[in-house]
């Protein structure tokens, strides 16, 4: 089984890209990755009609080792690019990778209006809970009371919940899973790129070089493990108090909604305009 | 028609099917014109959250082979600066329209200026060559619209129509021609074999051949110091090879880039120097210097960025002046006064910004250098 796994990936690696990547031993990211590709595998996507689009950090190098069509952007700006992708070229699978920091600090404005506006997108957020690439800085999703090295004395400011954030801004779909819970990661990532609509699944992910080490998590056991005993099922935590989810987070589809997609309300407006244009020549 | 209104016509005489944009005041009107147009021939339009948004969606519509565009004005353009650079760094093709404002900052929202021409050409971070055109009409708008898209598709790279919020909102007849008779350009494609393509390999205008999303090329596009495989690679060595190529594929090509005006330049003694709305200025004065016995001529500049830098130096070895004159405290002054090195006094004839020089201070300034003043 590990070995099929492994080939499986191979298939969408780039081959004349040159690896080892640039992730820590331990990282998150090689999993996420390889949901993602399991997900796309089961779908049956032609690699051909994939664009992946990042942003800055350590997600951001996700693109550069997958066969497809690849943009490594600006911090913050993966929706954005992948915006105007999927404008003018609607066939095409446009899923954008991001971290904590690069979707909801400097692409936060970006990441509400995206789930406000309704694209078929997909868009996976890597929530390791640290600016991991540049060395450590806290993140809006940082635990109040942790630890950063630009929180060195414990970190005041409250976290954001990243999917909750998602589904207030009105995202059609919504998920969160962990690097832990691998077989759900690849159902909702499935489910997220099978969604018509602005669809969002965010991955609790284990940076413990950055984080962990200063928060007493300092491997990728410990965090995973973490992971495992902070994660509750969506319909378990529905019956649970405040109190009782206090310190925990909730995995599985937050939301899931039909509304009008933006490319097709837009192809309507063309073919009125285009209808009316004639109707304009005529006289 | 005005000069907002024409430059939208023009991207769509140049193929632009698609529009990312910000409000702003002057240059709201083009996307205004771009939101009710684009729709009517099977294009896109999107308002954006920011101007970093809106200007992120044209490369990632221009990634995906769409012709597209965005226009603001100086404080958006400021907010644009960091993905022009991406632009820049991918070789993604975009035209960015810059309505200028009176700034810095808020400034005079409603009163137009020529005074973001150095960020038009050193605003994004790093070093990287730009091409910026401006026109002095609502017709030569029309027509620098094409132009740009031309240039832009040609060279893949970023390329910015810097005019002002007084060409703008200026209404006058404007001359849309058939479409037959319009020369429009499309970027140099990917072609052969998939697993041999390089995005980044030069051609012999040392312009690379562009894929495009979905054409099975799978290329991989980065702000990160590439290889001509367009992979990252993070040494001295790759940033030099890299930057001789976007810089090269403008450097080598000035002559193909460059377009200026002369006007009564050949007898000169006095050279005025000027672009856009301040050329309406100059135009008048020349002529009416002239009148006065002043040999003046014009040397109008279409093309800003790259810098006429040949012209202004054999210029310079045979006029006794060389008067700037611009909405500005002196930007492409300090440009002229380099290419003059000393041959020729450069003096500028500037404003801080908020209305039109009056000819009357160009023709004052030209009457004391030929001292007739007296």
């Amino acid at each position: 089984m590990p070995e099929e796994i492994t080939k499986l990936i191979h298939k969408y690696l780039r081959h004349d890209k040159k690896f080892p990547h640039v992730w820590c031993p331990g990282c998150g990211n090689g999993i996420v990755l390889g949901s993602l590709i399991r997900a796309i595998d089961k779908i049956g996507l032609s690699k051909d009609d994939i664009v992946m689009a990042s942003g800055i950090g350590c997600s951001g190098r996700m693109p550069v080792y997958v066969d497809f069509n690849t943009l490594h952007t600006t911090h913050g700006r993966a929706l954005t690019f992948a915006t105007g992708i999927k404008l003018a070229k609607p066939s095409l699978n446009v899923i954008t990778v991001m971290g904590d920091g690069d979707a909801t600090a400097i692409g936060g404005n970006h990441f509400i209006h995206a789930a406000r506006r309704n694209l078929d997108l997909t868009a996976i957020i890597i929530n390791n809970q640290i600016y991991g690439m540049t060395g450590g800085q806290f993140s809006p999703t940082t635990p109040y009371g942790s630890v950063a090295t630009t929180s060195t004395w414990g970190h005041i400011e409250h976290a954001f919940s990243i999917a909750d954030l998602a589904v207030t801004a009105g995202a059609a779909f919504v998920a969160r899973g962990t690097v832990y819970h691998v077989q759900m990661l690849d159902e909702v990532i499935e489910k997220a790129i099978r969604k018509r609509g602005f669809a969002v699944v965010e991955v609790m992910s284990n940076c413990h070089v950055q984080f962990g080490r200063r928060n007493q998590m300092g491997d990728p056991v410990t965090m995973l493990k973490w992971f495992k005993e902070s994660a509750v099922p969506a319909e378990k935590a529905a019956g649970m108090g405040h109190d009782e989810m206090k310190g925990r987070f909730t995995i599985g589809i937050l939301a899931d909604e039909e509304k009008p997609v933006y490319t097709e309300q837009y192809g309507k407006i063309r073919e009125r305009a285009v209808a009316a244009a004639a109707e304009e020549l005529k006289k | 028609m005005t000069g907002d209104v024409a430059c939208a016509e023009g991207a769509l005489a140049a193929g632009c099917s698609f529009f990312g944009g910000y409000p702003i005041t002057p240059a709201t009107e083009i996307a205004e014109r771009m939101s009710e147009r684009l729709p009517e021939i099977g294009g896109t339009f999107i308002q954006m959250e920011d101007e970093i948004a809106a200007i992120a969606a044209v490369l990632g519509a221009s990634c995906a082979g769409a012709k597209a565009m965005t226009a603001t004005s100086g404080p958006g353009f400021s907010l644009m600066m960091e993905n022009l650079g991406l632009a820049a760094c991918t070789e993604t093709p975009c035209v960015v329209v810059d309505v200028q404002r009176a700034g810095p900052s808020t400034g005079l929202p409603t009163q137009g200026a020529q005074a973001d021409m150095m960020q038009a050409r050193w605003g994004s971070h790093g070093d990287y060559e730009i091409i910026a055109l401006s026109p002095m009409s609502p017709q030569e708008i029309f027509y620098q619209t094409i132009e740009a898209f031309n240039l832009s598709e040609t060279y893949r790279t970023p390329v910015l129509i810097m005019t002002d919020e007084m060409v703008g909102h200026l209404s006058e007849k404007v001359v849309i021609p058939e479409a037959a008779s319009i020369k429009t350009l499309v970027r140099p494609s990917a072609k052969g074999r998939k697993d041999r393509f390089k995005p980044y390999r030069p051609g012999e205008n040392g312009v690379a051949p562009m894929a495009i999303a979905g054409q099975g090329y799978n290329i991989h596009a980065t702000g990160l110091t590439h290889d001509e495989r367009g992979y990252p690679v993070m040494t001295v060595e790759a940033q030099e090879e890299m930057m001789r190529r976007i810089k090269g594929k403008i450097r080598n090509n000035l002559a193909d880039i460059i377009r200026t005006h002369s006007y009564r330049l050949e007898d000169a003694d006095i050279a005025v120097i000027s672009y856009g709305v301040s050329a309406r200025t100059s135009l008048a004065a020349v002529d009416e210097a002239r009148e006065l016995g002043i040999k003046a001529g014009l040397l109008r500049l279409i093309t800003v960025w790259p810098f006429p830098e040949v012209e202004l130096r054999s210029l310079a070895e045979r006029v006794k002046a060389l008067v700037t004159v611009e909405v500005n405290l002196g930007q492409i002054h300090l440009e002229v006064e380099r290419c003059a090195s000393g041959k020729a006094p450069a003096i500028l004839v500037g404003h801080p910004g908020g209305a039109i020089i009056p000819p009357e201070r160009v023709i004052e300034k030209l009457k004391d250098i030929a001292g007739k003043n007296h």
